[in-house]
């Protein structure tokens, strides 16, 4: 008895605290409406306003919810949110990146108007993919795998809620500040010191809920895959601190100005940048891979020894590997040569990931045959080996001079953001929309082979077009003529690119709509019961409390 | 000697510590030590901090996004340096909070751009980049000549820099405003004041609209002052406090 009444007690505390926090979030918000001059400021105001308000309310609605008894054991509702948010802004982020593809090959489709102009959409599509569909994406699968793999709830009552809310909400300020000209410019970390703060504020909302989840487990060992996520989660918070450190020019204005100038900028931009890469796009979606892909192709990680082994040598040395980003330029030799050595070194244990996960499939190779989800899975993680040995050979200052500042970067980027993280992701997603949703599997397994085909050539075409327009343009910048000129002006480099740019476009449209049909894909799969083709997918694609009810039926 | 890995999968916080001690390694030997390091950033004669007028120009330039598609950092290079100009220094980028070195050149390197082109020349690439080079790819900028800037945003401005370093006077500062209207107005009477603070700084009435200082004055006053202030005539690269 005494227990039941100690955990109501804190649940009542944790309403309290919710409607304080919220109460707070709701007075900042109208002091920004009332008393900023800054017009960006009062619109971010009122929607953090607005969302406190909102927040305030559904608490207030749920005071009476303190029978523990009857709630379910997992905390599902924030991961449901973030898993419909990730598939909502991967289409957002998707489609505003093959806009701008469009506008590289057809300049007037800027439309000459502040909001629509390349520059400005740019950090629009790179945050609506890495943050917003990546981050949801992450936060949705951490707190999915944490809960099942500790066999352990959710870590407090309303905190996972604020993680889903108030990330969402980040996401907002930051996209719609980039459009209307708020950004610091710093590449992936573009948002303004407000915003920053408030990704802090929920970033270390979403640290206690995992470590305090992992803390309260059942299991005596923490899974694989929740060292990778908590090194994602502990690191980017460490990048995050450091390289947004800024001074604002006013308290209720949205401008600020980096601490760190010139050549101390630049080198902790990219020491953040190139771990954006390794600690979001990469460590975050290895523990992804460490979870779905054993559980989806029902068979146990590969090595445990290769998982030691490469963790803690991944997150050791990728760290290191930013310097490679400012080859030849003002940024010390000695500092260039240590981020090209750490990135050849990086290329071992990545590859320790990508085996460990390909082998996981040992004995289940058939699967790749009936079962596009997992072929999903391994296409990503073939992906994933193929941009890893391509960053590594990038980064050797030989190479460097010529692929840096071309289209060949974007190329490395694309086969890594959406071979590697899509299609990773989308594997997870259709993994746990039935899950989640209580379904006997997916809506449409033929679907799902569509998407993989659309989005396996768009990827393809995305990528064989700029290797030809980097390495052409690389190779045009430094020829020369027989009387020892440079051979070409600037703006025929540039004219040279327009087929391989409107090819990069169309593969890009490809996976756009594979997306879209995933979108529909899981839209029906959480509408109705029923599946078209539930003969072809496999047991495991229904969530776990109903397998043995369809195997004894089957 | 993994058997013993065991201990940080059964404690929530020693993998916790074990995994920042691990990743704070490589950023904190490569990024203290060029704070301390005094070859990193040359001596040279000429850098200065931005006028209000560079320093709103280089505002919009951020605002705008251009940093997407143009790299201000010159590699040592045959090829960059025959096109662009002296491979940059660390020294040019030491007072830009954040810098602009940038990452992809979808158009060119502009960190020597300035005095390439006349005024003219820029209004109408600005306004219409394909007027001036047909093959361009570059969006039209029309609505910078149309927005006015406000003179009294820029004292605070420069105060801020001033706090992280940027070696801004107290007269910079108190005359902020009146050395923002006269860099964009040759008639005025604070141009010599202007370029006694600022040496090299550019008067002139870039945008074709007297009286009137647009968000276009200050982008091409910032345009035609980048890579203009150290003179490489007199810079020695085998110099002794250089790598």
């Amino acid at each position: 008895m005494a227990a039941i009444e100690k955990r109501q007690e804190m649940s009542a505390f944790s309403d309290a605290l919710a409607v304080l926090g919220a109460a707070l979030g709701t007075i900042l918000g109208l002091y920004l409406v009332a008393f900023s001059p800054d017009p960006v400021m009062k619109f971010h105001g009122a929607l953090l306003g607005g969302t406190s308000v909102l927040g305030a309310l559904y608490v207030l609605t749920q005071l009476t919810g303190h029978d523990t008894a009857a709630r379910e054991f997992y905390h599902d509702g924030p991961i449901k949110f973030a898993a419909v948010a990730a598939v909502f802004w991967g289409i957002a982020g998707f489609l505003v990146g093959d806009i701008i593809a469009w506008q590289m090959a057809f300049p007037w489709l800027n439309f000459d108007l502040p909001w629509t102009s390349f520059g400005r959409l740019r950090p629009l599509h790179t945050s609506a993919v890495i943050f917003a569909f990546g981050g949801n994406a992450l936060i949705a699968t951490s707190f999915y795998v944490v809960q099942r793999t500790c066999k352990a709830r959710l870590f407090g009552r309303w905190s996972p809620w604020f993680v889903v809310i108030g990330y969402n909400l980040f996401i907002v300020i930051a996209g719609t500040g980039y459009i209307l000209g708020v950004t610091q410019s710093k590449e992936y970390a573009e948002p303004e010191w407000y915003a920053d703060l408030w990704l802090t504020v929920v970033w270390v909302a979403y640290l206690v809920v995992f470590a305090g989840t992992l803390m309260k487990r059942k299991e005596p060992h923490i899974y694989v895959a929740n060292w990778f996520y908590l090194a994602f989660i502990l690191t980017i918070a460490m990048l995050h601190i450091d390289n947004n450190l800024a001074v604002p020019v006013s308290f209720a204005g949205t401008k600020s100005y980096i601490l760190f100038s010139g050549v101390q900028d630049a080198m902790t931009q990219w020491w953040y940048g190139h771990n954006a890469v390794g600690f979001f796009l990469t460590a975050g979606f290895l523990g992804m891979m460490y979870y779905f892909i054993p559980k989806r192709a029902e068979r146990p990680v590969y090595s445990y020894r290769l998982s030691i082994v490469h963790f803690w040598s991944l997150i050791f040395l990728y760290i290191w590997a930013g310097p490679h980003h400012l080859h030849y330029t003002a940024l010390p030799d000695w500092a260039q040569t240590l981020g090209a050595t750490f990135s050849i070194m990086l290329w071992m244990p990545s590859w320790g990931g990508m085996i460990n996960g390909l082998m996981t499939l040992s004995g289940a190779w058939d699967k790749l045959r009936t079962d596009p989800v997992i072929r999903m899975m391994v296409v990503s993680v073939a992906f994933y080996g193929m941009s890893t040995f391509e960053g590594p050979l990038m980064s050797l200052k030989a190479v460097n001079s010529l692929s840096h500042y071309t289209d060949w970067t974007i190329g490395h980027v694309h086969s890594g953001a959406l071979g590697w993280v899509g299609m990773i992701s989308f594997g997870a997603l259709y993994c746990l929309f039935p899950w989640l949703w209580k379904r006997r599997g997916l809506y449409s397994m033929r679907l799902v082979e569509w998407h993989f085909w659309l989005s396996t050539i768009g990827i393809l075409l995305y990528i064989t077009a700029m290797w030809v327009s980097g390495i052409l343009q690389g190779l045009m910048w430094r020829a020369y003529d027989e009387l020892g000129f440079l051979k070409y002006s600037f703006v025929e480099t540039v004219d040279a690119m327009h087929i391989p740019y409107i090819i990069r476009a169309g593969g890009g449209l490809l996976f756009v709509i594979g997306a879209l049909i995933m979108a529909y894909n899981l839209w029906r799969t959480v509408r109705s019961e029923e599946s078209v083709d539930a003969e072809n997918q496999p047991l495991v694609a229904a969530a776990p409390a109903l397998r043995s009810t369809f195997a004894a039926a089957e | 000697m993994l058997s013993k890995h065991g201990i940080f999968e059964r404690h929530t916080w020693l993998l916790s510590i074990g995994i920042l001690i691990v990743v704070a390694i490589g950023g904190l030997v490569e990024i203290i030590p060029l704070f301390y390091i005094k070859s990193t950033i040359e001596k040279v004669e000429g850098m200065r901090p931005y006028t209000p007028l560079e320093l709103t120009g280089r505002d919009i330039y951020i605002r705008e996004g251009c940093y997407v598609c143009h790299s201000q950092m010159i590699r040592s290079l045959r090829d960059e340096v025959e096109r662009y100009g002296h491979y940059s220094l660390a020294a040019e980028s030491m007072y830009d909070h954040p810098f602009q070195w940038g990452s992809k050149r979808t158009g060119p390197d502009l960190a020597r751009v300035g005095g390439k082109y006349s005024n003219s020349w820029h209004l109408a690439h600005m306004t219409n980049p394909r007027s001036v080079v047909p093959e361009s790819i570059m969006p039209g900028y029309p609505w910078l000549a149309e927005r006015k800037l406000d003179p009294e945003e820029m004292a605070e401005k420069l105060k801020t820099l001033a706090i992280v370093g940027v070696p801004y006077t107290d007269e910079m500062i108190a005359n902020a405003a009146a050395d923002l209207e006269a860099q964009s107005n040759p008639e005025a009477d604070g141009v010599e004041a202007v370029a006694t603070r600022y040496p090299k700084a550019v008067v002139g009435d870039f945008d074709g609209k007297p009286g009137e200082v647009t968000e276009l004055d200050a982008m091409i006053a910032y345009l035609q002052m980048l890579g203009t202030l150290v003179d490489f005539t007199k810079f020695d690269a085998a110099g002794p406090n250089l790598r």
